[in-house]
């Protein structure tokens, strides 16, 4: 794996994941000032790119490298040249005529940023891949987590829903498991993949012995796949999978990597209790991109050191 | 030649090749001996050094090479008609020739799709032209391989088919399969199956599995090509029909393959370089050279690939050359195209990743990689008087950088591309004609006649 980008949690071991961590600690400071802008990529360009419908983390790129003083070029696949069949080579070819110091890019597609990190002189940023990665959304939850916790050493996390489907699923697996967390998978067996005790989580068919969680994160329940016939109906699901604060213990502790479902994967009373750390997470989104930010561009080379 | 094959007519070899080392399993030839061939035909075989060449004709040192009885291919693609910018008849054969290949059968996926009589022909007229080895053609089971309508199957094999099949895609339909096997009976001809249940494959870009589950890829899971497999065996027992199993891949199907055939079913089976070689671990590159259809799958699956091979149960070695131009492959995994190009590397690729390592001997190798065309009903290659001269000649030793020289083909979607390989062949003869000579050969006749001159 190139030393330069954010590709994969696979990227970072332990103690570099806690440098990001400690560096977005100083960075969240800056987020409660009233002016929340620093320095540090003055006259450094970064490339927002796209290619799929996004809010949090589209918004928290732009608004992290703007409060590092980059100047910041943010482009979504709709009205661009890619929606007139510009191949992702080209694309990249053109914007690296801007010189950009890094590339946040967003694909559908598995192992896009891997690409772009190889056609360009950039630092790329995986902003997610397809249903590979997301390792700015896990680390944005490690940090959310460590802040509730102290530490995730041997904290049971449970994961919740269509992890078939699901990025943050993978990278979150990964970065729980650096940082010494025990996973656990639950959710509709059509929707847990073949294959994933592979990375060392436990799977569980049903949500039973969900008490056994400190930490309950629940994934985003698609509707699409009712249509694609992976559950038979939303009310199945929900009867059998949905977290509500009747299925929660006082102590657990609840995350979401949003946007929600209300109603679906999460009761209404579970995401407005004192539990849910879900507006901790999309806080936490801006100083943790800016961390990464800095770590690639301006920081001693941490994530160098350990790929 | 024979009929259901072409080719552009080449000059006949006159040659001599001194002190080879034959290696051709089924003379139980395995020695060094000096190979005469007159007029494009073996004349004489000879203990090294007892052979003599006819005035002018060449002579060329074998000393430290082998001689194999040249390579046959019973399933690539060559992209003709319609897709040249990926291959064509002339570079999909030179790909061949370089690989040691003396005969190819080509799939007809191509646009148009060979499903009537007059694409056929034209393709045998360009076969014709084009061809640097011969060069048989599989006409489609159905119209436009919709699976719906099948083609008119006599017709094309009077103008040429070798056998049929719907290759890239399954004949979803039981139904329709059996009507195919059952006019089998009229016209002939081999029907060869790509074996996949697209209702269990879906939109699965690689094998279902822990790489799979890792990536976030979709999976195609074994068991779509292994209840095929035992769908249409059941099928083709019932009908009496001889049909012909497509690049196997996974282990459940080389044990429905077993029962088919301890069952009577006259059935046979053809399994592919990259899956004797690879797993789906090269997949985690998300390199697009590692995607095909069927997906590299897993160690076990390998395993018994190598065993099914080895055994007799599956009964030859075909390329499934799927040349695709780079702007295709060059994109992220789930967007490229299926298929590696094969034919440059088949032999080096099994001699270095099987033999080698003592997982197979070389001599069923060579018989396994010379079987394909049979089982189409074409002769099989022998090294032996009065036989056409179809000889590969392949100096073992020599390591080689695949695609550090580029390729034959037109295209480099090769899934070896940058493996050192040990073997590389330097010298082709297919059906009596020199298709195919190393620069190191080359350059040593140019030296030769300089010495002369």
């Amino acid at each position: 794996m190139s030393a330069r980008h954010l590709i994969s949690i696979e990227d970072l071991d332990r103690a570099g994941i806690e440098r990001i961590l400690d560096r977005a600690e100083s960075f969240a400071e800056v987020s409660g000032r009233e002016i929340k802008k620093v320095p540090a990529l003055r006259g450094r360009t970064v490339v927002n790119l796209f290619y799929e419908a996004s809010t949090r983390t589209s918004s928290s790129f732009e608004l992290a490298a703007k409060r590092l003083s980059a100047d910041v070029v943010s482009v979504r696949s709709a009205g661009s040249s890619v929606d007139k069949g510009e191949s992702l080579k080209d694309t990249i070819q053109t914007m690296s005529a801007y010189d950009p110091a890094a590339i946040v890019i967003r694909s559908p597609y598995v192992g896009a940023a891997r690409l772009v990190a190889g056609w360009c002189d950039a630092a790329v940023i995986n902003a997610g891949d397809g249903k590979h990665e997301h390792p700015t959304q896990a680390l944005l939850d490690v940090y959310t987590l460590r802040r509730a916790l102290g530490t995730l050493d041997g904290a049971n996390i449970w994961i919740v829903g269509d992890v078939l489907h699901s990025r943050v699923a993978r990278s979150n697996i990964l970065a729980f498991k650096r940082m010494g967390a025990e996973v656990t998978l639950t959710g509709p067996p059509t929707l847990i993949p073949r294959g994933i005790e592979a990375l060392g989580c436990a799977v569980e068919p049903t949500i039973e012995r969900l008490g056994e969680a400190d930490v309950v994160y629940v994934l985003r329940m698609q509707h699409e796949r009712m249509h694609e016939s992976f559950i038979p109906s939303l009310r199945e699901y929900a009867a059998r999978y949905q977290i509500t604060n009747a299925r929660l213990t006082p102590r657990q502790l609840l995350m979401h990597p949003g946007p929600v479902n209300r109603g679906v994967e999460l009761s209404a009373d579970a995401i407005d209790s004192s539990q849910a750390l879900i507006g901790e997470q999309v806080k936490a989104g801006v100083a943790v991109r800016m961390a990464v930010l800095y770590e690639l561009l301006a920081g001693t080379p941490v994530l160098a050191a350990v790929a | 030649m024979s009929t259901r094959l072409y080719r552009r007519p080449l000059p006949p070899a006159e040659l001599l090749i001194r002190g080879v080392h034959v290696l051709d399993p089924r003379t139980d030839l395995d020695e060094p001996r000096d190979i005469l061939i007159r007029h494009g035909v073996v004349a004489e075989l000879g203990a090294p050094g007892t052979l003599t060449a006819a005035n002018g004709s060449e002579v060329l040192d074998g000393s430290g090479r082998h001689a194999f009885p040249g390579l046959v291919d019973p399933h690539v693609h060559l992209r003709t008609p319609g897709q040249e910018y990926k291959e064509s008849i002339e570079t999909g054969t030179a790909a061949a020739a370089a690989g040691g290949f003396c005969a190819l059968i080509a799939m007809p996926n191509t646009a148009p799709v060979v499903d009537e009589a007059a694409v056929l022909t034209s393709l045998c007229d360009t076969a014709r032209r084009e061809a640097q080895v011969p060069v048989g053609f599989l006409a489609a089971i159905t119209r436009g391989l919709g699976g719906q309508d099948l083609t008119e199957m006599a017709e094309l094999r009077d103008a040429g088919a070798l056998g049929f099949t719907d290759d890239g895609r399954p004949v979803a339909s039981a139904g329709m399969l059996r009507k195919a096997l059952q006019y089998q009976r009229l016209c002939g001809g081999v029907i060869g199956l790509h074996e996949e249940d697209p209702a269990l494959s879906a939109n699965g870009v690689m094998h279902e599995g822990t790489v799979s589950a890792r990536l976030g890829l979709a999976g195609i899971p074994s068991i779509s090509e292994s209840t095929m497999i035992a769908r249409d065996a059941a099928i083709a027992g019932y009908e009496d029909a001889r049909v012909h199993f497509q690049h196997l891949s996974c282990v459940e199907s080389v044990a429905a393959l077993a029962a088919a055939k301890e069952a009577g079913a006259r059935v046979s089976a053809e399994v592919c370089p990259h899956h004797l070689t690879l797993t789906h671990d090269a997949v985690r590159t998300l390199d697009s050279r590692f995607k095909m259809n069927p997906p590299l799958r897993g160690e076990a699956d390998r395993r018994a690939l190598v065993e099914g091979l080895r055994s007799g149960v599956i009964d030859c070695v075909a390329t499934d050359h799927a040349p695709h131009a780079r702007h295709e492959k060059e994109v992220p995994f789930e967007q490229a195209p299926m298929g590696t190009t094969g034919l440059e590397t088949a032999f080096a690729a099994l001699y270095t990743e099987l033999v080698l390592p003592g997982e197979l001997e070389l001599g069923l190798l060579i018989e396994r990689m010379t079987a394909g065309t049979g089982l189409y009903g074409l002769p099989t290659p022998r090294i032996a008087p009065g036989e056409p001269a179809n000889i590969a000649v392949v100096d073992l030793g020599v390591r080689w950088e695949v695609g550090a020289n580029g390729y034959a083909s037109r295209s480099e979607n090769c899934c070896f591309h940058g493996r050192t390989l040990h073997g590389r062949v330097v010298l082709t003869l297919a059906d009596g004609g020199v298709a195919f000579r190393a620069r190191v050969l080359a350059e040593a006749a140019a030296q030769a006649r300089g010495a002369i001159a």
